[in-house]
């Protein structure tokens, strides 16, 4: 039989050697694993390269691993926000590295590794100075930038439902970066509110397919998501 | 007679030129307003690079669902017929050429239609790019949303952008609280004035060559 199926956070997350690269998804707090990034803290890896669209909102989740000083790099999109305090603390210190990706190519570099593409050409940042030192081609008259895949050691990805053999669904724009970060990683881990009986998934809605995934761990109903009623007030920020 | 047009009216104005049926990007800032100025009933479809087509406005207070977000990570609402999709799609969606318009703020504007909207340039600053390259160059047309001078008076509009751009000859047509301008392989067209602006005062204010397309003379007599 095969089960995925971890019975803790702690136990999901062990074995995260120091100076991994490690995919987190989420869009700001929108499918961020927060529960996951909580045991990666409570372990004592180091030294990582984080991959996530932004550097951390607010205190909690990302930001505080950002905060934690075990992370010697991101690379990311958008890391400057209202409530990036802690990235921007960190930064100003000299304390981390920064890759600034364009968001539509750091999407489609983690595809890319995902799907087994050497490189790819594409016309976002061409000019400009993202583009600085690399590859450029004018293919039938448009220019384009060549980029590179990015994979990952392990990603921690965010997701509503799961089975055992780790069929995934998300829920609303939470699902973001959870596809493309399930198949580029070695190994994924993902957190889901709820596992699931093997076949009550619909297989036509299943979104990542288990084959993507290695663990999966439940960590219960979110408490700031009720009935579809905000309740909570960390997300208000 | 007034200067120009305030952020609002801008929004109304741009809303007037989306056609029913256009999938439409809306960056975040002041471009965001057009959403709230889009006309009813007409089924217009705003995609959010997040992961959603079918995007509704914000929800009513005590019903903010923290996994409806947009690009701006403020809450939305979901409506009839809305979809969702990962980030890669969704990029995807734009470089594809597969959404009609989009609209965002800039720093500056080139005559040739270069956009810099990204990042001053300032040695201490923090640079943050998301989809602002993406949405550049991906959709049919690249509109801009922005006040035709800075705080400070310079003119947005100029010969070549001084800050790090953010995509080569892009926008398509730029809304400003002054005037309308069309980018063309001529240059600039102001193809609306607003207030009392006239193509003088844009001339002095932008220092650009600028050609007449507002038929402001024709229509004179019916503005006043």
């Amino acid at each position: 039989m095969i089960s995925k199926v971890h019975e803790n956070v702690l136990e999901a997350v062990s074995g995260i050697a120091d100076g991994s690269t490690v995919m987190i998804g989420g869009f700001g707090r929108a499918g961020q694993p927060v529960e996951l990034i909580d045991a990666l803290l409570a372990g004592s890896a180091t030294a990582l390269t984080v991959v996530s669209n932004n550097a951390g909102n607010g205190d909690a989740g990302l930001a505080a691993l950002v905060g934690s000083g075990r992370v010697a790099k991101i690379v990311c999109s958008f890391p400057r926000q209202v409530d990036s305090h802690v990235f921007d603390a960190v930064y100003r210190a000299g304390r981390i590295e920064l890759e600034l990706v364009p968001q539509g190519n750091l999407a489609e570099r983690i595809r890319a590794a995902g799907a087994g593409i050497g490189a790819f050409y594409t016309p976002t940042g061409f000019g400009t100075l993202v583009a600085e030192g690399k590859e450029t081609r004018s293919i039938d008259g448009r220019d384009y930038v060549l980029e590179y895949p990015l994979k990952a050691d392990v990603a921690l990805i965010s997701a509503l439902r799961g089975d055992r053999w780790g069929n995934l669904v998300y829920r609303g724009t939470s699902r973001n970066f959870g596809p493309i970060m399930a198949a580029a990683a070695a190994t994924t881990i993902a957190q889901v509110d709820e596992v699931v009986e093997l076949g009550s998934l619909d297989p036509e809605a299943v979104v990542t397919p288990g084959l993507f995934v290695d663990r999966v761990v439940a960590v219960g109903e979110r408490p700031w998501l009720r009935d579809g009623v905000f309740v909570g007030a960390e997300a208000a920020s | 007679m007034s200067a120009g047009l305030d952020r609002a009216a801008l929004a109304a104005r741009i809303a007037q030129d989306i056609a029913e049926g256009s999938v439409v990007n809306l960056g975040i800032g002041a471009p965001t307003l057009i959403a709230d100025a889009l006309p009813a009933g007409l089924e217009i479809i705003l995609h959010t690079e997040n992961g959603m087509l079918g995007m509704g406005p914000r929800p009513a207070a005590g019903r903010i669902d923290p996994d409806l977000l947009n690009a701006g990570k403020q809450p939305v609402t979901e409506l009839p017929g809305a979809s969702y999709f990962h980030h890669a799609d969704s990029f995807g969606m734009m470089r594809g050429g597969h959404l009609d318009i989009c609209v965002l703020g800039a720093f500056q504007v080139s005559e040739h239609g270069d956009l810099a909207n990204w990042h001053t340039g300032a040695p201490d600053a923090i640079p943050a790019v998301g989809g602002a390259m993406d949405l550049a160059i991906g959709a049919k047309h690249v509109w801009v949303m922005t006040d035709l001078l800075t705080r400070d008076g310079a003119s947005k509009l100029v010969t070549e952008c001084t800050y790090p751009l953010t995509g080569v000859r892009c926008v398509s047509r730029v809304y400003t609280d002054r005037a309308v301008f069309d980018v063309t392989a001529g240059g600039l067209v102001v193809t609306e004035l607003f207030g009392d602006t006239t193509l003088d005062d844009l001339r002095e204010l932008a220092g650009l060559e600028l050609r007449d397309a507002s038929g402001r003379h024709e229509n004179e007599e019916m503005r006043s």
